[in-house]
């Protein structure tokens, strides 16, 4: 087998959280900015938004690049 | 820094306007280098070449910003996953995918053991193996072993030629697969969570 116990628990973890109707990486990038402003500001997410944001939840590596995208707008109180 | 509006800031780079391009420049080298900090791998040089190609990426894709954030946000956003991508690829671009999964579970595995004592996270995982190994498709276990064994997304994508978007779905159809073999196995979500104490 490929993967370890491990791996398959994680791999388990994310069935569990499968979904019909997940958006993929490149569709989440077009959700990314607006959603990021509005957690920047603090600022109510529309349920749309929220549930295109779902796709963090299953993808580590927009996760990651969500963070830094924040980090990058702090400084500039929500973009520049 | 010029306050520029969306309209403005598309206007001027769809002509290449030399200081609106210099501009953005500054805009993604100043969000890159707040996005990456502390990353060892991202030193000065790494974030000059990044933030050129995002600016030519950014450049390139003028007629995809959506328009519902600012501008600027939607450049960093975009420069973001052109550095991210470089760094994850830069580990992994001497990896082939073949090799990494080329163990990868057997069309028809063994049968697991039959021992009285098998527990339930056992059953569970001889369900997973039998359903990796019997019904998804090759694509789909070379995609899914490969991003469990922590390829990026990226570089899977550039070895399979897919999009990021198409792996997705390919690595979600199997994922959703894999979820209802499960339930056809009689194994359902809490039987799954209580097996790996999830």
């Amino acid at each position: 087998m490929s993967l370890s116990p491990d791996e398959l628990k994680e791999l388990a973890r994310y069935v569990l959280l499968t979904r019909p109707d997940e958006i993929g990486c490149d569709d989440w990038l077009g959700y990314a900015p607006s959603y990021a402003e509005l957690v920047a500001a603090l600022q109510p997410i529309s349920e749309p938004l929220q549930k295109a944001a779902g796709h963090l939840v299953l993808c580590p590596e927009c996760a990651e690049e969500f963070l830094a995208l924040l980090a990058a707008l702090k400084e500039d109180g929500a973009g520049s | 820094m010029t306050a520029r509006t969306n309209e403005d800031w598309l206007r001027l780079l769809g002509e290449a306007e030399e200081a609106a391009v210099a501009e953005l420049r500054e805009v993604l080298h100043r969000g890159l280098r707040r996005a990456l900090a502390g990353r060892a791998a991202a030193d000065d040089g790494f974030i000059e070449d990044v933030t050129q190609d995002g600016v030519l990426k950014v450049l390139g894709g003028l007629t995809t910003f959506r328009g519902d954030s600012r501008f600027t946000t939607w450049a960093v956003t975009v420069a973001v996953r052109v550095a991210f991508t470089e760094l994850r690829r830069a580990k992994w671009k001497d990896v082939s995918l073949d090799r990494l999964v080329e163990d990868a579970p057997a069309r028809h595995p063994p049968a697991p053991p039959e021992v009285p004592s098998q527990d339930a996270r056992q059953a569970v995982l001889a369900a997973m193996h039998r359903i990796i190994g019997t019904v998804l498709t090759d694509r789909q276990r070379q995609a899914l072993v490969a991003e469990f064994k922590g390829m990026p997304q990226a570089e899977i994508a550039v070895q399979m030629g897919l999009t990021r978007n198409a792996l997705y779905k390919l690595t979600h159809d199997a994922r959703q697969s894999l979820k209802r073999g499960l339930e056809a196995a009689g194994i359902d979500g809490d039987e799954v969570r209580a097996a790996f104490d999830l």
